[in-house]
């Protein structure tokens, strides 16, 4: 277990020293939140309608910025056989799926922390710092779901020519479950509702991160292994 | 004694390719055996077989009496890897490299620090320890990728064409580090294409052709390379 998280320090490290993903991440989440709130421009006083609207438009920002992202995850490994070299190691490969969540999940999660206050410029809210932490948390679920899946399917797609292509194709219908109570719960926690209210979603989302790590720790083996 | 390698009937089919026929082949501790074969033989595929990268289609193999189907993670720790690949991530420098895969193989704190260093020493990249390997040049990283493979005192060194790219400060690097103390007792089994180098290093000869060994001796059967290339080189046309 302690070498999973020896992965994803060494990926964090080499991350922060180039900070390659996290920009392009970051700077793609901005620009769709951007996008949207320009051609959104005039429903922005009407509070009811950016309600409705920003949670969906948030996700969306998150979801292809975080694709965008997981199609490298692997690339780094693959650049001098490194993915080979970590087979190599004493470790199930199990553990090497488990480095590789920790890493992913921490830079993609980095990304939304920081998109958040651009997103609360442009949608004009005022947010408490509780609903702030709600908010974190349901970010947390939801990319937790999205990283378990996503990074298997990184790995799946590694060997393909379409690879950039073929990941989003795959991933989107899978991630319809954990979307979509993201959204709603991302929703309920922006029109100020407390946490006994989101209850069902947030269940909804940790079973689902839950069941999805399970099987992607149990299938990742015969995906790395030819 | 038990052997260091222990291969039976072993057969790897790639769709419907078969690519290894029915090996046989035991290596004792210590030795060091060459194989050689023409492009596309299967030695590469006996190397990952071996180090557990893939799994046989038929057969079984043990290293030091682990099987590696049945329990691979202690296969892998015997094993040391050097292949066309350079195994370094060049976002991280070379200390940090040889950091992180040493923690991987379970070594720690003073004892890894101390063979870090060591090995910085034996491969000559102390000064350069501390940049990134992507401003390494080929030969560095060469020299890099062999203190990676012999980190963690492996009894079994897998070594995949070695010689492609290795400057002759590498491989003098190399060889002599096989040569050293340390490694003497080691078991190698190295895939060449390069005769006279491979000849003068091993003990042992064998040679793979079509998935299946078509010589397998000693080299005290020869008085010399000139003998051995004599009887042997129609074997590799
Ligand atoms: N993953 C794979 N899938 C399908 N076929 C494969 C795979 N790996 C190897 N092969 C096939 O197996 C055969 C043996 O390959 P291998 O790499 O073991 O040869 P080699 O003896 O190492 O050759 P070389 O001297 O060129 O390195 C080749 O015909 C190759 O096409
Ligand atoms: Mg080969």
């Amino acid at each position: 277990m302690i070498r999973s998280f020896y992965i994803a320090a060494k990926d964090l490290k080499a991350e922060f020293r180039t900070k390659q993903m996290l920009n392009s991440m970051f700077i793609f989440s901005l620009l769709v939140l951007v996008v949207f709130s320009v051609s959104f421009g005039d429903f922005l006083g009407d509070a009811e309608k950016v309600e409705k609207l920003a949670p969906g438009v948030l996700w969306i920002a998150f979801t292809f910025a975080g694709m965008l992202g997981l199609s490298r995850t692997f690339v780094m490994e693959t650049e001098n056989g490194c993915l080979e070299a970590l087979m190599l190691c004493p470790v199930d490969r199990g553990a090497i799926y488990t480095g590789k969540i920790l890493s992913n999940l921490a830079i993609v999660f980095l990304m939304e922390a920081v998109t958040l206050p651009f997103f609360i410029i442009l949608f004009n809210y005022s947010l408490g710092i509780g609903t702030l932490f709600l908010l974190l948390l349901i970010f947390f679920l939801g990319t937790f779901g999205f990283i378990a899946v996503g990074t298997l399917l990184s790995a799946l797609t590694l060997g393909t020519r379409t690879r950039e292509l073929l990941l989003p194709v795959l991933l989107l219908p899978v991630l319809l479950p954990v979307l979509i109570p993201a959204v709603e719960a991302t929703a309920g926690v922006l029109a100020g509702n407390s946490i006994g209210n989101l209850v069902p979603e947030i269940r909804l989302l940790a079973v689902y991160d839950l069941v999805f790590f399970v099987i992607s720790h149990l299938v990742f083996e015969y995906v790395v292994s030819d | 004694m038990e052997n260091a390698v222990s291969i039976r009937e072993l057969s790897k089919v790639f769709g419907k390719t078969p690519v290894l026929k029915a090996l046989d082949l035991d290596l004792r501790k210590g030795e060091f055996a060459v194989i050689f074969g023409p492009n596309g033989a299967g030695k590469t595929t006996l190397l990952k077989l071996i180090s557990t990268l893939i799994e046989p289609t038929a057969g079984s193999v043990f290293v030091s009496g682990f099987n590696i189907t049945e329990e691979p993670e202690k296969v892998r720790k015997e094993i040391g890897m050097l292949s066309h690949d350079s195994y370094l991530y060049g976002d991280l420098t070379a200390k940090e490299n040889l950091h992180f895969f040493g923690k991987m193989y379970g070594i720690d704190g003073q004892e890894l620090e101390k063979r870090i260093l060591q090995l910085l020493k034996e491969v000559g990249l102390v000064t350069k320890a501390d940049e990134r390997v992507s401003t390494f040049s080929r030969g560095m990283k060469q020299r890099l990728s062999i203190a990676r493979a012999l980190l963690h005192r492996p009894s079994l060194l897998l070594l995949d064409e070695p010689y492609t790219g290795l400057d002759p400060g590498a491989s003098l690097v190399f060889e002599n580090l096989l040569k050293s103390p340390e490694f003497q007792g080691s078991t190698k089994l190295m895939v060449s294409h390069d005769l006279e180098r491979g000849f003068a290093l091993c003990n042992r000869l064998l040679i793979l052709d079509k998935g299946k060994f078509v010589y397998d001796g000693f080299k005290t059967n020869f008085s010399g390379f000139q003998e051995f290339r004599e009887k042997c080189g129609s074997m590799l046309a």
